[in-house]
């Protein structure tokens, strides 16, 4: 399992370099260095103003290959290997205004983390607790009544919930704050509506799934032999829902990015100080090195999801080897 | 009148004709026709289908596009109006025109702010009467409620009997075809004891013919849903927005269906290094916030348009041409997940006997994915075609919302939620803005799920568990 998780990170360290390569190609294919410059400095402004902030900034190289350098620095002596030699040995640089962007990076997950990580416990457990529920109640109109309204749960737009709500629950009944953060003690009051609304748009499609898994292992043969032996449907399903931890953990795997891409919106929307309101400072404010950190964090969480969904493949059913 | 063929429109009608020849041939080829039907006879999917069908409808009649013609000197050449109209603007050509000067209620009479007025030398501060609407009540506080309340009763009336002649048709070859008398077809569609659930498709279709009576009715007259900031119709917006959404809906899958199916094909039955390569390509475009994947593709298309102005002759072209790319974007973000499962099924299949036999004759690999692999995922791919739609529709709103979605001055329904945002936040309330968009949407997308659903359980019944 040590080698497995060795190659895992060996080939995240590969997907982190495409990832960067991707990332550079698209923003340069939006911004110049020439119009980041303008953005910062102001529009009217000479030409060699630009040109040392450029050079104040290291873009005033060109971005892929450098034409007049000499040998192998023709590849080396460019945009693009200087701040992927920079990442790369985790130095994320600093925003154009100058802030460290992993002291700041530091600072912003702690509220993404609060948004994040509730709605995935709220999501998976809200979906278990309802799919198990449906299936107790299976082929009644109570079952057929809650399929329906997972369907019309799905059908309903994320963005309708944030408002409604804002509009509910902070302006007419003030029970939260409509929008911002506050770290410290108060900060759950901040978040209680963005999870309350996440957890909500994810439990129509989850909860469907789990109960379609529930259903297919309750039709296989060891649920039949444990009630013919008379347990009770309380046991029966502690053994469905211990059979169908592979697909749970599976679809809880892949939640974990999405839960944080889905933070981006949120986040904006309830204007809190997080990795995604950090990203769309970065695009409105043409600043690479913001972007590029938001995008790194984002896919390493990705591919921390996965390792750790394999990982838990291996606890959940000791058949599975990690080879 | 000059026909005006958008690049949106010409995908559109291309779709509606692909989907009539795979219709066709899904006629001719018995298991295929069978499965489809299996769609059709779930009553949730029949009656699905037919809502679904009046939004197509809808959708492809604001797709015929022209522009009128001028009038002109004689003699002279012809001249054609900037604006691009479409044939559903036809229809609406009320409520496209009948522009009041700000916010109206819902069948209101007069504006919904106090504005300053002068009449008869006395300056006024009261809620004036609409320019548009309510024009036939001489005293709207008095006559209002009644005019309203009896339009609503034509209307319902009219849409029940429309009904009620469908239901007749419907009945007259139902007895036509099964050999029985007609009053006896009636009794069966009644109990539901037909191999299609007509009882179902004629519900939904009382359903809307019923709405659309009662809102075609009073839209002779009023706004039916109120208008927005400057004044526009919600009604024509919401319509309009029922195109943005099918062609996001359904032009992002044409552009994923080549990419995914070709990268999964290659990726499953070659192997090696191929499947490496596309497993890593998928790893890298599936670790980026998708958000931020088409927050800049989008950008690099704002660039352009900004850059390259004097390639569109009119506004409707650009907002389409930003409609167009805006798919491509999409499509270019959201292969992956198709691709992954064609790679899976893929790799289920070229264990099989007869892609081994086929692989042992000798024949060449293009050939084997054409002829043996392609027409066994067509399960795969149909069902992800189908889900995929309604978490288009939705995703179109978010990404109106961060600023890279359509163009702001097309109607959709992300553009028509972002600005009831800052409406439910003034005082008094504006709350039809969310209510008439989050209508529509939820059911266009409600269908969809369910139809997807329908689809599904036909398709692939190991996953239909009910």
């Amino acid at each position: 399992m040590l080698a497995f998780t060795l190659r895992r990170c060996l080939y995240s360290v590969l997907v982190l370099l495409g990832v960067n390569a991707v990332t550079f190609v698209l923003f340069f294919a939006v911004n110049t260095p020439d119009d980041m410059a303008r953005m910062q400095l102001g529009r009217r402004i000479t030409a060699e103003a630009i040109e040392r902030w450029k050079a104040q900034q290291g873009y005033d190289r060109p971005l892929f290959f450098n034409e007049h350098a000499p040998g192998l620095s023709k590849l080396t002596d460019t945009v693009f290997y200087e701040t992927t030699a920079r990442a790369v040995s985790l130095d994320l640089g600093r925003t154009n205004e100058g802030v460290v962007i992993s002291e700041e990076l530091s600072h912003r997950v702690v509220p993404s983390a609060m948004i994040a990580l509730p709605v995935l416990a709220l999501v998976v457990t809200s979906s278990i607790v309802a799919g198990l529920g449906l299936i107790l109640f299976r082929a009644t109109g109570f079952e057929r009544a809650g399929v329906i309204a997972l369907v019309a749960l799905m059908s309903i737009s994320t963005l309708f919930f944030i408002i409604t709500g804002q509009y509910a629950f902070a302006r007419v009944m003030q029970l939260t704050p409509i929008s911002g953060f506050v770290a410290g003690r108060s900060s759950a009051l901040f978040v209680a509506l963005p999870v309350a609304v996440l957890g909500l748009a994810y439990l129509g499609p989850e909860a469907r799934l789990f109960r379609a898994v529930f259903l297919e292992e309750l039709g296989k043969d060891y649920v039949r032999t444990a009630r013919a032996k008379g347990l009770s449907e309380f046991g029966v399903m502690r053994h469905v829902l211990r059979n169908s931890l592979i697909p749970i953990i599976t679809s809880s795997g892949l939640l974990l990015p999405v839960v944080f891409t889905s933070t981006i919106v949120t986040e904006s929307f309830f204007t809190i100080p997080g990795l995604g309101s950090f990203a769309i400072e970065g695009i409105t404010q043409q600043d690479f090195n913001i972007v590029r950190a938001v995008v790194f964090v984002g896919s390493a969480l990705y591919i921390l999801a996965f390792l750790l969904t394999d990982l838990a493949y291996g606890w959940a059913d000791p058949r599975v080897r990690l080879r | 009148m000059k026909p005006v063929v958008l690049w949106t429109d010409a995908v559109l009608f291309l779709q509606v004709i692909a989907a009539l020849l795979y219709g066709w041939r899904v006629a001719r080829t018995p298991h295929m026709a069978a499965t489809w039907s299996q769609t059709f006879k779930d009553p949730g999917g029949a009656a699905a289908a037919t809502v679904l069908a009046v939004f197509v409808a809808i959708g492809l009649a604001d797709s015929l596009h022209y522009r009128a013609a001028l009038v002109t000197a004689p003699g002279e050449a012809p001249a054609y109006s900037p604006v691009t109209m479409s044939l559903l603007d036809r229809f609406l050509v009320r409520q496209l025109n009948g522009t009041e000067a700000s916010y109206s209620a819902p069948l209101a009479t007069r504006l919904f702010e106090k504005r300053t007025q002068v009449s008869e030398g006395v300056v006024l501060r009261d809620y004036p009467r609409l320019a548009h609407a309510g024009l036939n009540l001489t005293d709207p506080a008095a006559q209002w409620r009644r005019d309203v309340f009896g339009r609503t009763a034509i209307g319902i009336v009219a849409g029940l009997a429309a009904a009620a002649c469908l239901a007749m048709l419907v009945a007259a070859l139902f007895a036509h075809r099964s050999g029985i008398g007609i009053v006896q077809a009636a009794r069966q569609i009644a109990a539901g004891r037909t191999s299609y659930p007509l009882r179902a498709v004629l519900a939904a279709a009382t359903a809307l013919c019923v709405l659309a009576g009662t809102i075609g009715v009073l839209a002779a007259e009023y706004h039916v849903f109120g208008t927005d900031r400057v004044g526009n119709d919600l009604l024509a917006l919401v319509l309009k927005s029922v195109r943005t959404g099918l062609v996001i809906g359904t032009m992002t899958t044409l552009v994923t269906l080549p990419i995914a199916v070709g990268l999964g094909l290659a990726a499953g039955y070659l192997g090696g290094v191929v499947d490496e390569a596309i497993q890593y390509v998928v790893t890298v475009i599936n670790s980026i916030p998708y958000v931020l994947l088409i927050a800049a593709g989008v950008l690099i298309l704002l660039v352009y348009l900004d850059t390259h102005p004097e390639q569109f002759q009119t506004a409707a072209e650009r907002t389409d041409i930003r409609l167009f790319f805006l798919c491509v974007i999409l499509g270019m973000t959201t292969w992956t997940d198709l691709c992954r499962l064609v790679r899976g099924e893929v790799l289920k299949l070229r264990e099989l006997d007869f892609v081994q036999a086929a692989h042992a004759f000798g024949v060449p690999a293009a050939r084997i994915m054409r002829v043996h692999l392609v027409p066994n995922l067509m399960h795969v791919i149909l069902i992800n075609v189908v889900i995929n739609f309604s978490s288009l529709v939705l995703a179109e709103a978010i990404l109106s919302y961060v600023g890279v979605g359509v163009d702001p001055s097309m109607a959709s329904f992300g553009t028509l939620i972002n600005t009831a945002r800052f409406e439910l936040g003034r005082q008094p309330v504006i709350w039809w803005t969310l209510a008439t968009s989050f209508s529509f949407m939820f059911t266009l997308v409600l269908a969809a799920n369910v139809f997807a659903d329908a689809v599904r359980d036909a398709f692939d019944p190991r996953a239909a568990r009910r």
